[in-house]
């Protein structure tokens, strides 16, 4: 008889409840953003504009959270340095080629071609930088316990933070913007800041190589090969420690491009840019599911429309005064409740079924 | 001198000394049967000729040449394959992915898709799953797939981990002739097998390894009629 009451799960329970309370607020907030009309100040273009910035914002997550889900995809480690390595390209092609190539009016006259070897010059910097960590600090202890290659990449964050610091001194540098993409384009007869069309448009393009890239080269088969299997892997001919640095080093081409298009953005580059950003990206790495390509596009397309539209939707309506400024709570509360309801991300698989 | 000579060869895994310095030799065109019991060893040894585990210390040699201090993924190039034990075959690949990772090293096209179409007339099975993830593909045609992609490597030295292991009788069979078979073509075959009943009917010589020591070694026929390979390994009384 009482044995039933026994049975009751009281962790599942509360989880439950706490469940049922969020998507109460959530729905709460939302209807009476949107119908009972508390402060409901915007059109549908603006809603239109939250969501357009949303998915540019989210676009660079994705392309910064790829670096975070391949390295854990091969390696099981979070690399928690990713983001210097994002910072690393933005800055040194901000003031090695950028400020000049705007000084000099060439900027201006050749935007294509300014903007690629900028672009060229972030991804070279931000490749040189991973390998650099990926053979020094990490490496000599791929057999190390978990721990210790964690500790050692915040270690190195706080290394590249510091070196770029020394680099190029601790004030915000201006990233400058061509003109032909300052201002706005009208598509469908919606008006679209061209940076954000950029931004999106180079994710996409970024994206499908990527994608390609893994699923169809030889060197793409042997990352997913390595990243089942290292022993069997090597069995095969496959040079395992090329292959993960090969790894660090696509990542690190996507944080570089990233980086450029942070620049276009915000228009300021800092030696500390890396750091919110990284964490960011690590939350759409998760949220989409760690290991996981498309998790972490998708990740991050989704945590930059859910930043945006987020404020103005449910906490505006929830009577928030000043939501805008919340949009992290917002991501980080979306860590949290992943981590405690779908700890293998939107499309992830069980981290148990991955590797004993 | 025999294609493969392993000399005093030593292995540890931190404190553990699993190889005690142990002896073989396999000549061009053999199969030869490594057997024992559990813990015996007998992985260990197929890691160290690898490359997988450096030997501490130990001499191996392939055709004259020193292997003892190559990696693992350097040794594929020189005609060593092996299938590891519980076949390994990489489950979120496709069949014919798994088959192109054996021949990873090489370059040659042609000699590639020809290889790959004698592996589909070896194993038709996988012929028909080619686009299939080899992770859900049943034990027996995931076996079938880790002995064609050590083949898409055109290894003169097989190195094969308990083939049998986990599968229904009529498939180990037809395992065991396929080793005959794929010996007949010409690759020397080194088997590690608990089945020492099938491993020493297809074998021409086979080793006997207890804690990391060889202990016997003759002919396939002799060590069948081996009144203490009989008692252990063939439950014979
Ligand atoms: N990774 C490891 N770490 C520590 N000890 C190990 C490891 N792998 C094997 N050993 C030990 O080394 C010895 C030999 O193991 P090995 O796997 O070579 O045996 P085996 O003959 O292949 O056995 P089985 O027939 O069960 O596969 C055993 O005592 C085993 O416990
Ligand atoms: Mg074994």
């Amino acid at each position: 008889m009482s044995q039933r009451f026994k049975d009751i799960d009281y962790i599942g329970v509360f989880l439950w409840v706490f469940r049922a309370i969020i998507i109460v607020l959530v729905i709460y907030g939302t209807v009476s953003k949107l119908f009972l009309g508390v402060g409901n100040e915007y059109t549908i273009e603006t809603w239109i504009d939250f969501f357009v910035s949303g998915l540019s914002q989210g676009s660079l997550y994705a392309l910064i959270a790829l670096g975070y889900t391949m390295v854990y995809g091969i390696l099981f480690m979070i690399n928690f340095a990713h983001g210097e390595f994002f910072m690393s390209g933005a800055m040194t092609s901000t003031v090695l080629v950028a400020t000049f190539l705007s000084a000099s009016g060439f900027l201006d006259a050749q935007p294509l071609v300014s903007m690629l070897l900028i672009t060229a010059v972030s991804i070279i910097t931000s490749i040189s930088v991973a390998l650099l960590t990926e053979r020094i600090a990490y490496r000599p202890l791929r057999r190390a316990p978990r721990l210790v290659p964690l500790i050692t990449a915040i270690g190195a964050s706080f290394f590249w933070q510091y070196f770029f610091r020394g680099l190029f001194g601790s004030a915000l540098i201006p990233f400058p913007v061509p003109e032909s993409l300052q201002g706005r384009w009208t598509i469908f007869g919606l008006e679209f800041l061209r940076t954000r069309v950029v931004v999106m448009g180079t994710t996409v393009i970024a994206l499908v190589f990527l994608y390609l890239f893994i699923q169809r080269t030889k060197t793409g088969k042997a990352i997913r090969a390595v990243a089942e299997d290292k022993d069997v892997a090597a069995l095969m001919g496959i040079n395992v420690d090329r292959t993960i640095s090969i790894t660090f080093a696509i990542g690190a081409a996507m944080a570089g491009i990233a980086g450029v298009l942070w620049g276009l953005v915000f228009r300021q580059v800092h030696f500390y840019m890396g750091f919110v950003p990284g964490i960011k990206a690590f939350t759409a790495a998760v949220f989409g599911g760690i290991g996981s390509i498309p998790g972490a596009a998708l990740g991050g397309l989704l945590l930059g429309v859910i930043e945006a539209v987020g404020p103005p939707l449910f906490l505006e309506g929830l009577g928030i005064v000043g939501a805008h400024q919340l949009k992290d709570v917002i991501a980080f509360t979306m860590l949290v409740l992943v981590l405690i309801f779908r700890p293998q991300g939107l499309i992830g698989e069980k981290l148990a079924e991955k590797k004993a | 001198m025999a294609l493969l000579e392993v000399n005093n060869l030593h292995a540890y895994y931190g404190n553990i000394h699993a190889l005690k310095g142990i002896s073989l030799q396999v000549e061009e065109g053999e199969i030869v049967s490594l057997i024992g019991g559990n813990g015996a060893g007998k992985t260990t040894t197929l890691r160290s000729i690898s490359g997988l585990i450096p030997p501490k210390p130990g001499a191996i040699t392939l055709g004259g040449e020193d292997l003892s201090n190559h990696k693992a993924h350097e040794l594929v190039s020189r005609g060593v394959a092996m299938v590891p034990e519980g076949r390994g075959v990489f489950a979120k690949l496709t069949v014919l992915e798994n088959l192109e990772m054996g021949a990873f090293h090489r370059t040659d096209k042609d000699g590639i898709i020809a290889d790959l179409n004698s592996v589909y007339e070896l194993f038709p099975r996988l012929a028909e799953r080619k686009k299939q993830l080899a992770g859900t593909m049943s034990g027996g045609e995931q076996q079938m797939l880790a002995m064609g992609r050590a083949m898409m490597s055109r290894p003169t030295l097989l190195l094969l981990d308990e083939p049998s292991m986990g599968l229904a009788p009529v498939l180990v069979e037809a395992i065991f002739d396929t080793i005959t078979e794929i010996n007949k073509n010409g690759t020397t075959v080194l088997l590690v097998e608990q089945n020492a009943h099938m491993a020493l009917q297809v074998a021409h010589r086979g080793y006997v390894l207890q804690t990391g020591t060889i202990v016997l070694s003759d002919s396939a026929k002799e060590l069948q009629r081996n009144p203490m390979v009989q008692k252990a390994y063939l439950g014979i009384e």
